[in-house]
């Protein structure tokens, strides 16, 4: 865990750029129907991950990171920006270059009863992106697939089984075998251990570690867990209403936290160590956050943010290195 | 530890068992709880170990059939729940125990305003007027922080943010000002600010009224945060209890502390090194399957051959703090 | 229900010994462990025999007139009775049951190509295409069905063809409707993602992926299409609209009508007929529904 990189070979094909990533959903109008409005669900985002390490993504929900998620898949349309993987710009795709180029970069998702096919065996679930992507013989593929199973940690005779025959953090190891079925450079994790129960998490959280060492992965971890955020990430975004407010690596994150609103995430999490008494003291937001719909001008925290002066609400902060690679978007840091 | 005076709200040995295709699942297995007034009471434990059906229980909700209540007693200030007629046991929830669901969004009726159903609950308890029940409604989402209340009162449920329907469902619960509250897993689908003021909304009420609060959760940071004393469930069972500082500080069942130490906790001062996590192995067993031995036998690391043979009770291990476990209980002897 | 099937599942120990059978004897032992899909299945094997080798054994033809006008069943050696020609209606039952099954199953097939192919690529396109696929749906929703059809046999002729066609083509609408809204929710599921990211091709998704989840309410839809596609052909007999010159149960309903008051029974039979064997279908289709799915199957 503490030392990521690839032990086996070098691995820069998996380091991934983001460039001013935006997706934007409706606004435009359909043949017989008026558009609905526009949503900003990621509006600007840029970072970049070196192969081999984890970057975590946490915020709000709505924040846009599921969406930021889909767009490095490729899976919503791209409104604006660049994302990059290798050398690769994987945002230029297009139609038989996109397929082929899908082998690089997998998804894993949060919840463990949606994200399998209950009607194909857990040996076709993980099979699947071989035979599409024709990969390896068809005669080697069983075999392949059995491979994988041991390395997820499951026994290779489950292959003959359907999903709702496991439990949901054997679902989730599926999900993984599925994932690494191409030997893909990047593994994009939505909320990956957030809907199992906090024993099966460790397992899980461990095994992707493990994974990680073992074949040079990156990781987009997404999660709103912060604890676990800490532990598996190396570096961490964090994101508000479809940007990113702050970013630095874990220690510097979560020591020296910046921006107002990551300051009270931090201290809204309750913790084993805190105790009723000095719940109190602790620094609390009020309110909701404000849909991505009709965004007001300036700082998008100002409606929520303590310290909001009359600038803020003019002008956007923009997002600026403070030292040492961590970025903060706020005025009065 | 003299017991001054009798608990507000007192469990005592509850079997609930159910008929399902595999045979009997005894999905409560002598479940004894005691909840004074003023008090948080958390219960933690893995999901399916029973933490809802205790509260589904208490309300003398559990779902008859496939499941039934197969003895013990459940008494609120000195009044048995088992086997009450259905019009007074109606007529105690809502006045005497509230109840906020897991899922804020199923149990509010998407046709009507947030406020007609505060109301409504409000008058199947009390013989208010329908106006007199609306502001009463009106005042609970006042005191649940909703701005603006009078505007909101007229808002349907989808309306309103994820937040927001948790507060109503707290302001329900609350509104013929119930001795004890019993929140399911209150902020689950919430964000962390969000559910930050939640858990001071709960902890207001019970330092303002008085309300004994039964917080179901599996957070362990929750607990420590919020709650006075603690019940760690397993299959069905109650294998540690006491006050939350005893029993975070110096756990002694292994599944507890396995529940603690498996979790990254959040440090506000991060180490470098970062270790694996530790895991507790395999999975929860199958509640038609246990054997007659320590339900968390095949999973713990500490299992003597006692421990798949005779089940043990929970017992003292120290002060205000039970223990169902052969070592601890062991070590306590020595 | 589905919040405790799914804490079942969740908190169910792994299984430990597996057997691992052929999924299509796992299918059949499905099948013949459900004993209501079982009868079903008999009392069609016993309307197809009665259909299709009746008319071996009792040769009668069922459009002579062989004795006097109503005579009720069992009178003379008449089983079933006589119409109102004084025709044989065992004859007509046997013969028309060949007729009624064909166009019954025939237009279901037809309502349901049409229909999940209209479906799933509205509900799995969205946008302009689905507008314009659900426009054409709605056209055909809005013209009255039996209007319509006749229409058609009156342009094309009334033969057993074109009336097939015309039953399918004025009834795929509600198949459509169906298939659609299950592809909108399909769609947005992540297992879908999942093979998108495994670089599946549309055809991959429409037919392999989301088409086998979405079938449950497709096949019952296709249950009530059969029935209601023997109905129809009834109702269009009854028009005089049906091919004149081939026998149907629908024909021995709808020429026996206005004498229901004297002879309840000519039209009480091929009504029970029909009945019998949208019963038996739809029983067969329940139990194809749970033997399709693994998650029935294999508790
Ligand atoms: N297909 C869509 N059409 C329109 N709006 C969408 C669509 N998908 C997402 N959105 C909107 O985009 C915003 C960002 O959503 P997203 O799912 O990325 O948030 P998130 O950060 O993943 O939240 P959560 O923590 O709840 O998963 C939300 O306001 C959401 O309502
Ligand atoms: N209708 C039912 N039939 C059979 N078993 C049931 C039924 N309802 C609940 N159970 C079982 O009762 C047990 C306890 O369920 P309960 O809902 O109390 O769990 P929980 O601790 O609240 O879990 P979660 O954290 O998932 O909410 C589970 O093992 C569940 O499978
Ligand atoms: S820019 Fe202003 S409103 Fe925004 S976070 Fe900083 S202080 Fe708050
Ligand atoms: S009784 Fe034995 S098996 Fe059970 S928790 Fe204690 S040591 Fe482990
Ligand atoms: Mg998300
Ligand atoms: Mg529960």
């Amino acid at each position: 865990m503490t030392d990521a990189t690839p032990s086996t070979k070098s691995r820069a094909s998996g380091a991934l750029t983001v460039e001013d990533l935006k997706v934007h959903f409706g606004g435009s109008r359909t043949l017989f129907a008026k558009g609905a409005a526009l949503v900003h669900a990621v509006d600007g985002v840029s970072f970049s991950v070196p192969a081999g390490k984890t970057f975590g993504v946490v915020g709000e929900s709505g924040s846009g990171k599921t969406t930021t998620a889909l767009a490095i898949m490729r899976l919503v349309p791209i409104t604006h920006g660049r994302v990059i993987l290798g050398d690769t710009a994987i945002s230029d795709l297009e139609k038989e270059e996109l397929r082929a180029a899908r082998r690089r970069f997998q998804i894993i998702f949060q919840d463990p009863y949606s994200s399998l096919d209950p009607r194909k065996r857990a040996g076709a679930v993980v099979r699947e992106p071989l035979d599409l992507m024709q990969i390896g013989k068809p005669a080697e593929r069983d075999g392949m697939v059995a491979e994988l199973f041991g390395q997820v940690g499951l026994r290779p005779e489950q292959r003959a089984l359907f999903p709702h025959q496991f439990s949901g953090g054997q679902r989730q190891r599926i999900g993984l075998a599925r994932a690494l079925s191409t030997r893909p450079d990047l593994i994009v994790c939505d909320e990956p251990v957030s809907a199992l129960d906090v024993a099966i998490q460790a397992q899980i959280l461990n095994l992707m570690a493990k994974l990680q060492r073992e074949l040079g992965l990156t990781y987009l971890f997404i999660s709103h867990d912060l604890g676990v955020v800490q532990h598996i990430c190396d570096q961490i975004a964090v994101m508000y209403l479809g940007q990113i407010v702050e970013q630095a690596d874990r220690i510097s994150l979560f020591t020296n936290p910046r921006h107002p609103y990551t300051k009270a995430l931090l201290a809204a999490v309750p913790t084993v160590h805190g105790n009723k008494r000095d719940r109190r003291s602790r620094m609390r937001l009020k309110g909701d956050p404000p849909s991505p719909i009709n965004l007001p001008p300036g700082c998008r925290f100002a409606s929520r943010c303590p310290m909001a002066e009359a600038r803020c609400r003019e002008a956007s902060p923009p997002l600026e290195d403070r030292g040492g690679g961590h970025r903060v978007s706020c005025f009065l840091v | 530890m003299a017991v001054a005076t009798d608990p507000l709200l007192s469990v005592k040995d509850i079997v609930v068992d159910f008929k399902t295709r595999y045979g009997i699942a005894r999905v409560l297995d002598h479940v004894t709880l005691d909840v004074n007034s003023g008090e948080i009471l958390g219960i933690v434990g893995e999901s399916g170990c029973g933490k809802s059906m205790t509260a589904l229980s208490i309300m003398g909700l559990v779902p008859d059939p496939p499941g039934k209540v197969t003895s013990g007693s459940i008494k609120i200030g000195g009044m048995e729940l088992v086997g009450m007629q259905l019009d007074s046991l109606r007529q105690i929830r809502g006045k005497d125990i509230g109840m906020i669901f897991q899922e804020p969004m199923t149990s509010l009726n998407p046709v009507f305003t947030v406020g007609e159903q505060i109301a409504e609950s409000v008058r199947l308890h009390e013989n208010a007027s329908p106006k007199a029940a609306m502001d009463r409604a009106v005042e609970m989402l006042k005191a649940v922080d909703i701005p603006e209340a009078e505007r909101r009162a007229r808002a349907y449920p989808h309306q309103l943010s994820g937040g927001m329907r948790q507060r109503v469902m707290i302001a329900m619960a609350l509104a013929c000002r119930p001795k004890v509250l019993i929140a399911d897993e209150p902020t689950t689908a919430l964000d962390a600010t969000v559910q930050a003021q939640i858990f001071d909304l709960l902890q207001d009420l019970q330092e303002e009224t008085g309300t004994a609060i039964i917080l179901i959760t599996h957070d362990m940071g929750a607990i420590a945060e919020l709650a006075d004393a603690v019940a760690v469930m397993y299959a069905g069972r109650v294998v540690e209890k006491g006050t939350v500082d005893a029993v975070l500080s110096a756990p002694q069942h292994p599944y507890t502390k396995g529940l603690i130490t498996c979790v990254p906790h959040l440090e506000p001062d991060p180490p470098v090194e970062r270790h694996e996590l530790m895991e507790i192995p395999g999975v929860v067993p199958a509640l038609t399957e246990l054997g007659k031995g320590c339900a968390f036998a095949p999973r713990c690391g500490e299992a003597t051959e006692k421990c798949s043979v005779e089940e043990p009770q929970l017992l003292a291990t120290g002060d205000k703090h039970l223990t169902a476990c052969w070592v601890a209980q062991q070590e306590r002897a020595q | 229900m589905a919040e405790t099937a799914a804490t079942e599942d969740r908190t169910g120990q792994e299984p430990l010994e597996l057997k691992i059978t052929h999924p299509l004897s796992e299918m059949a032992t499905m099948f013949f462990a459900n004993h209501a899909a079982v009868a079903g299945l008999v009392l069609l094997i016993f309307i197809i025999l009665f259909t299709f080798l009746g008319p071996y054994i009792h040769t009668t033809d069922p459009f002579e007139m062989v004795w006097a006008p109503f005579s009720p069943p069992g009178e003379e050696g008449f089983l079933f009775g006589t119409d109102y020609l004084g025709r044989d209606i065992l004859a007509a039952m046997m013969v028309g049951g060949q007729v009624s099954m064909a166009i019954g199953l025939a237009a279901a097939v037809i309502s349901v190509v049409i229909g999940v192919t209209v479906g799933a690529f509205a509900g799995y396109y969205g946008g302009v295409i689905e507008e314009a696929l659900m426009r054409f749906t709605e056209f055909f929703q809005v013209l009255p069905t039996l209007l319509f059809s006749m229409v058609i046999v009156a342009l094309f002729g009334a033969t057993l063809l074109t009336v097939t066609m015309a039953i399918g083509v004025v009834s795929w609408t509600a198949v459509a409707r169906v298939t659609r809204s299950e592809f909108l929710r399909i769609r947005e599921l992540e297992y879908v993602a999942a093979a998108r990211s495994g670089s599946a091709r549309d055809g991959y998704l429409i037919f392999r992926v989301i088409l086998p989840n979405a079938l449950p309410p497709i096949i019952v839809q296709a249950n009530l299409m059969v029935g209601s596609a023997i109905l129809f052909e009834a109702a269009l007999s009854f028009l005089g609209l049906s091919d004149p010159n081939t026998m149907s149960w629908g024909q021995v309903i709808g020429s026996n009508r206005p004498y229901i008051l004297d002879a309840g029974f000519a039209v009480a039979i091929p009504g029970f007929a029909i009945f019998f064997t949208v019963l038996a279908i739809s029983l067969i289709g329940d139990g194809l529904n749970d033997a399709l799915n693994p998650k029935l199957r294999q508790r």
